[in-house]
C-alpha cells in the first residue's frame, strides 16, 4: 500500500498498537508451540503464524461493542479483546484459569462480555450465528456490527452459503471474511472450489466483495474499516477475502509435507511482521531499537502469562457435571 | 391469530398461537423466524395475522435454510433476544442438526454463553404425510446434553409449556403434534400461566399397570384405559410432557405403585425414549417390577405413506389393550 495513504488514514498510535499486537501474537503462539513440543499441551495447536495481520487488522478496526466470531487462526483478535496471554495459555493447558476453565481447549474460547463468540470446530458454523447477532443489532436499532470468518475450506460448507444469503437478503450489519491460506488441512484450494478467488462466491448473494492482502496489516485494517462503516451505516454485509499462506501445518503435529517448499519460501519473504516493520520505518514511527523493545515487552508478557498458567490449578473431575444448562441469571446481557 | 375469546374452547393449535401472541406482547425481545410464517401465516396457520400485528422484523420469513435460521437464532439469543424458530415440519430439523447439537447445545457448557431460544417442530404421523412429513425426531436430540425437549398433549399444556420454553434460559425443542392440532379443544385459564418444564402429569390414576407416554399417544392410552377398565384392569397413564429434563420422580412413583409398566411412543422403537426409560427402570426400580418392561412403538422403518401401511405402522389402542392384559396376568 502507498505509504502516504496509510500516513493519512491510519493514526500513528493505532498502527503502532497493531505492530505491538502482531509481536504479542507471534510471541504467544511461539510459546504455545514450544509448550506443545515439550508435551505439556495435550490436544491440537492451530497457529496463525505468518497470518497474524488478519486478526490484528480487523479486530483493530472494530469498536469494543461489536462482536467477533473468529476463525481458528485469529489469536490477535483475542488479545485485542483483552484475553491475557496467561488466560490463553491456561486454556491450552486445560487449567481453571482459562476462559473455559478446562471445558474446552486451545482456540475454542469465547466471552460475550468481551464480544468474542466461542469458536466451533465445524467450520462456518458461526457464520449464521454472527448473522443472527447482526440481526439482533438491526432489530434493536443499534449501530453495532458482527464480524465473522472462516477459512478457504470452510466456504465449501452449507452454513457459509446459508449465512451469506440470509445476511444479504436482510441487509444485516455483518462483515464476513475468508482467510484464504491456500490449504484446508492438506487439501489445496483447487480441490475445494472451481474458482481461483473465494470472493467470487459473494457475487451469487448480491454481496460486495473485496480481495485484500492478508499479510499487510494496514490493508486489512483499512478494508475492514470500510466494510464495517458500510455495515454500520445500514448498507448491508460485505465479504472480504484475505489472501495469505499457512506457514505451519494444519496443527502443530502436522509437518505439512504436502505443501511445496518453494511456496513457503516465497511467502516467508512476505511475513506480516517484517512488512509492518518496513512500513513503520518508512513512516518514521520507529526503528530497529523500537522493534527490539516491543519484542521484549511482548516476550515479558508471555513469560508472565506462562507463569500464571502454570500456577493455575487443573479443574476437579467433578466439574465435568457443571454447566450443561444455564440458569436465568446467566443470560446475557 | 386466534379470534376466540379466552372463555371459549380453543384447539391445540390455537393454544400455541395464543402462547406466541401473549409472549410477544409481554416481552419485546421475543421474535419469530421461519419459512412462510409471515404473509402466509405458517404451513399450519399458527402465526396467521402476526406479520400485520408485529411487523416484518419480529415475524421473519426466511430463506429455506434450516441450519442458517437456527444459527441466526443462536446468535440473536446470545445478544439478548428470545427467538422462536418454526420448522415447517419436524422432519426438516435434520438440516439444522449440527447447529442444534454442536452450537446451541454446547455453547453454555463450553464457554458460558446461554442460548435462550425455542425451536417449534410440528411432528408425528396419522396425517398421511409420508416419510418426510410425519417423523418423530425427538430421539435424535434426546441423546444430546444441553437441550431441553417438550412434547405437549393438550391445549393447556401446549400453551403453558410453550410459554415456559420461551422464558427458559436454554435451547428448548418444542415438539407439537400435528394430529392434535385441530382434533382436541379445551377451555384455558384467562390469566397468564405456565406449565413448568420437567414435570410429568398423571393423566389417569390406576392400580394395575403404568403406561408412560407423551404427545398424541396420550390420547390413545386414555382410550385404551377406558376399554381396559371395563375388563377390570386399572391403567395409570403418565404424560411425560417434558422429555428433558425427564421427570424420573413421577415415573418411578407410578411404577413403584403398579409394579408393571408399558412404555408407549410414536417414534420408532430402537434407541427411543422408551428404551432409555426402560433402562432407568431396570437400574432404579428393578426390585419393584412384577413383570417385563413392555415397549409399544412403531417398527424400525420410515413412516410409510399409504393408509394401510401407516395404520400398520402407528401404535393402536388394541396394542395397548393386549399389552396391558399380558402384564396384568403376571
Amino acid at each position: 500500500m502507498d505509504v502516504a495513504v496509510i500516513a493519512n488514514e491510519i493514526k500513528r498510535g493505532d498502527l503502532l498498537d497493531m505492530y505491538y499486537y502482531l509481536r504479542l501474537t507471534r510471541s504467544l503462539e511461539d510459546r504455545i508451540s514450544a509448550l506443545y513440543r515439550q508435551g505439556r499441551i495435550v490436544g491440537g495447536v492451530y497457529t496463525s503464524h505468518g497470518m497474524e495481520a488478519i486478526a490484528v487488522g480487523y479486530a483493530s478496526a472494530l469498536r469494543p461493542d461489536d462482536v467477533i466470531a473468529p476463525f481458528h487462526r485469529d489469536m490477535g483478535a483475542f488479545l485485542i479483546r483483552g484475553f491475557s496471554p496467561g488466560e490463553i495459555i491456561a486454556q491450552y493447558l486445560g487449567k481453571q484459569g482459562g476462559p473455559t476453565k478446562g471445558k474446552d481447549g486451545n482456540v475454542h474460547m469465547g466471552d460475550l462480555k468481551r464480544g468474542m463468540i466461542g469458536f466451533v470446530s465445524h467450520l462456518a458454523d458461526n457464520m449464521p450465528v454472527a448473522a443472527g447477532a447482526a440481526l439482533a443489532f438491526k432489530i434493536r436499532g443499534e449501530s453495532r456490527v458482527a464480524f465473522a470468518g472462516t477459512g478457504d475450506g470452510g466456504t465449501s460448507r452449507g452454513d457459509f452459503h446459508e449465512a451469506m444469503n440470509f445476511a444479504a437478503v436482510r441487509r444485516l450489519p455483518v462483515v464476513f471474511f475468508c482467510t484464504n491460506n491456500q490449504y484446508a488441512y492438506s487439501t489445496p484450494v483447487r480441490y475445494q472450489m472451481a474458482i481461483t478467488d473465494v470472493v467470487e462466491r459473494a457475487k451469487a448473494y448480491g454481496m460486495p466483495g473485496e480481495i485484500v492482502d492478508g499479510n499487510d496489516v494496514a490493508a486489512v485494517y483499512l478494508a475492514s474499516q470500510r466494510a464495517i462503516a458500510k455495515a454500520r451505516a445500514g448498507e448491508g454485509p460485505t465479504f472480504l477475502e484475505f489472501k495469505t499462506m499457512r506457514m505451519h501445518g494444519h496443527s502443530e503435529h502436522d509437518a505439512a509435507k504436502y505443501v511445496p517448499r518453494e511456496l513457503l519460501e516465497e511467502w516467508k519473504a512476505k511475513d506480516p511482521i517484517l512488512r509492518a516493520e518496513r512500513l513503520v520505518t518508512q513512516l518514521g514511527y520507529g526503528d530497529e531499537s523500537y522493534f527490539h523493545e516491543v519484542g521484549e515487552r511482548a516476550k515479558k508478557e508471555v513469560d508472565e502469562g506462562t507463569k500464571f498458567a502454570e500456577q493455575s490449578p487443573l479443574p476437579d473431575g467433578q466439574e465435568t457435571l457443571v454447566g450443561v444448562f444455564a440458569t436465568a441469571d446467566e443470560v446475557h446481557p | 391469530m386466534t379470534t376466540a375469546t379466552l372463555t371459549q374452547e380453543v384447539t391445540y393449535v390455537d393454544a400455541i398461537s395464543q402462547a406466541l401472541d401473549e409472549e410477544m406482547s409481554r416481552d419485546e425481545r421475543v421474535f419469530l423466524m421461519g419459512e412462510d410464517i409471515g404473509a402466509y401465516g405458517g404451513a399450519f396457520k399458527v402465526t396467521e395475522g402476526f406479520l400485520e400485528k408485529y411487523g416484518e422484523w419480529r415475524v421473519l420469513d426466511t430463506p429455506i435454510s434450516e441450519s442458517g435460521i437456527v444459527g441466526a437464532a443462536i446468535g440473536a439469543a446470545m445478544m439478548g433476544l428470545r427467538p422462536v424458530v418454526e420448522m415447517q415440519f419436524a422432519d426438516f430439523i435434520s438440516c439444522a442438526f449440527d447447529q442444534i447439537t454442536e452450537v446451541a447445545a454446547k455453547n453454555h457448557y463450553r464457554w458460558g454463553a446461554a442460548v435462550p431460544m425455542v425451536i417449534r417442530a410440528p411432528f408425528g404421523g396419522g396425517v398421511h404425510g409420508g416419510p418426510f412429513h410425519s417423523e418423530c425426531p425427538e430421539g435424535w436430540f434426546f441423546h444430546s446434553p444441553g437441550l431441553k425437549i417438550v412434547a405437549p398433549s393438550t391445549p393447556y399444556d401446549a400453551k403453558g409449556l410453550l410459554k415456559a420454553a420461551i422464558r427458559d434460559p436454554n435451547p428448548v425443542l418444542y415438539f407439537e403434534h400435528k394430529f392434535l392440532y385441530r382434533r382436541i379443544k379445551a377451555t384455558l385459564p384467562q390469566e397468564d400461566y405456565i406449565v413448568p418444564l420437567g414435570k410429568a402429569e398423571v393423566k389417569r390414576t390406576g392400580r394395575d399397570v403404568s403406561l408412560i407416554t407423551y404427545g398424541a399417544m396420550v390420547h390413545l392410552a386414555l382410550e385404551a384405559a377406558e376399554l381396559l377398565g371395563k375388563e377390570g384392569i386399572d391403567l395409570e397413564v403418565v404424560d411425560l410432557r417434558t422429555l428433558i429434563p425427564l421427570d424420573k420422580e413421577t415415573i418411578y412413583a407410578s411404577v413403584r405403585k403398579t409394579s408393571k409398566v408399558i412404555l408407549l411412543h410414536e417414534d420408532n422403537k430402537t434407541g427411543g425414549i422408551g428404551a432409555e426409560i426402560s433402562a432407568l427402570l431396570a437400574e432404579d426400580c428393578f426390585d419393584c417390577l412384577d413383570g417385563p418392561i413392555l415397549r409399544i412403538a412403531p417398527p424400525d422403518t420410515p413412516v410409510p405413506f399409504s393408509t394401510p401401511l401407516e395404520e400398520f405402522f402407528l401404535p393402536k389402542v388394541s396394542d395397548i389393550v393386549a399389552g396391558a392384559k399380558k402384564l396384568a396376568a403376571y
